[in-house]
């Protein structure tokens, strides 16, 4: 049987408790604004540059557009999937979906696969399993710019270009709602070409040339892709933290009042018995 | 016959609307894209865009990027760009000149020079956008211009 005071000592323990995710929630409401603002902005561009690129795959080639690299088909030997997810976690049951899903794709694929993580989590969960590690990146923070991505996307750039992988894939964590995060993986290397109709698909005309508009694009649409897909993971994680940390204030301050009912009513059970003590022993007295 | 015509940056839509014309900066000069046009693809130089829509013209300032021109569908993916009405006319003269000085010093490695050269391009379409509206009776916002 818990005494008054052990009692008094969890609740003063809950109401701490309370007081970190409630802040913890505050703050990933505040971030969450800004992250869910940049995703949503930035999404149109991330739309366009890859359907402009389906367009130009689809494109009868000449000789120049078939030798760009990175437009290159090739049986499928080595795969590459880029693995984004948070640094840090309390975030619910984002890692756990993103990991699963990781999970089950690698196992599906026949050829070998190799990693690169982006974010503590998912470099984690590679270490964990045992996967092939090429690069990982960690503490992008809350709002990188496009530059600090740069590394992450020349790894990919120069691995396609020099033939050692044949296949890029990316996962991270789209941001849906507030409400709801989903895990998906994409595939980011070879670009899948559009299905055209056959007035579009007569050729462009190139400025200055097909060979510079393919130069400039192609690295700059990988670029962008893993870009937005880290802004997609940051708005998730940050959602995902807000909702989380929400449910631990309100599941924490349940736990409080709880506990406060229990402890107020052996206080009473208590001041009850030591009245019956007195009266018993002043009827003694008397009697 | 309109033509549709998105204006995207990497951070916001900047334009999308049916429009009747845009005159863009091509990389080989100006390009002007009247709907039904063969499909095309380019590069843009920082320079101005002009939109012309029920005989108004809206003009864009844009800093380099890509035009694709596609089924009667016009989409500029530019690295940056502003409406003439959103142009802090001050923060670009100022820009301007800081180029320029930085020019005129030729201190610094190839890169910054290089740098200095492409923030001197933007903040000189900017400044003559701004200019440009005002010409046109457009910039009734802004305070009179004591400079030549």
């Amino acid at each position: 049987m818990p005494s008054v005071r052990d009692i008094r000592r969890r609740i003063r323990s809950v109401d701490n408790t309370v007081k970190v995710t409630n802040a913890m929630s505050l703050i990933a409401a505040s971030k969450m604004r800004r992250a869910q603002n940049s995703v949503v902005d930035g999404r149109p561009y991330s739309v366009k540059i890859q359907e402009i690129i389906a367009h130009l795959a689809a494109q009868p080639s000449d000789d120049e557009a078939a030798a760009q690299p990175l437009l290159a088909i090739r049986p499928v030997e080595n795969i590459t999937v880029l693995m984004i997810s948070p640094d840090r976690g309390l975030c619910g049951g984002m890692h756990a979906n993103l990991n699963r899903q990781v999970g089950n794709f690698i196992l599906a694929q026949s050829a070998p696969v190799q990693a690169i993580a982006v974010g503590r989590k998912g470099r984690e969960f590679m270490a964990r399993t045992n996967q092939d590690l090429k690069a990982t990146f960690t503490d992008l923070g809350e709002t990188p710019l496009l530059v600090d991505t740069h590394a992450i996307s020349h790894i990919i750039i120069d691995s396609y270009r020099d033939g050692e992988v044949d296949e890029v894939y990316l996962a991270y964590t789209k941001f849906v709602s507030t409400m709801s995060q989903e895990p998906v993986i994409e595939k980011l290397l070879p670009i899948a070409p559009a299905e055209l109709t056959s007035s579009e698909s007569v050729g462009y005309i190139y400025e200055p040339s097909n060979l510079a508009v393919l130069q400039d694009l192609l690295p700059r649409f990988i670029e962008m892709q893993v870009y937005h897909a880290i802004l997609e993971s940051i708005a998730s994680e940050q959602s995902a933290r807000m909702v989380a940390m929400r449910a631990a204030t309100d599941n924490a301050s349940e736990l409080a009042e709880d506990l406060t009912l229990v402890m107020n009513k052996l206080r009473q059970e208590s001041i009850t018995n030591e009245l019956l003590d007195l009266i018993g022993g002043q009827i003694a007295r008397d009697g | 016959m309109p033509m549709k015509l998105e204006i995207i940056t990497a951070e916001r839509e900047v334009y999308s609307d049916d429009v009747d014309m845009v005159i863009a900066p091509g990389f080989d000069g100006q390009l002007g894209i009247l709907p039904r046009h063969a499909p095309l693809m380019t590069m843009l130089k920082p320079g101005e865009l002009t939109v012309r829509k029920g005989g108004e013209d809206i003009y864009v300032a844009v800093s380099g990027g890509f035009m694709e021109v596609l089924g009667n569908k016009v989409s500029v993916l530019a690295d940056t760009c502003e409406r003439s009405d959103e142009i802090d006319e001050e923060r670009a003269q100022q820009a301007m000149q800081r180029a320029q000085e930085r020019l005129a010093n030729r201190g610094g490695t190839e890169v910054e020079l290089e740098r200095a050269m492409r923030s001197l391009q933007r903040a000189q379409v900017r400044v003559s956008l701004v200019r440009r509206r005002r010409s046109r009776g457009q910039g009734q916002q802004s305070p009179p211009n004591t400079n030549p």
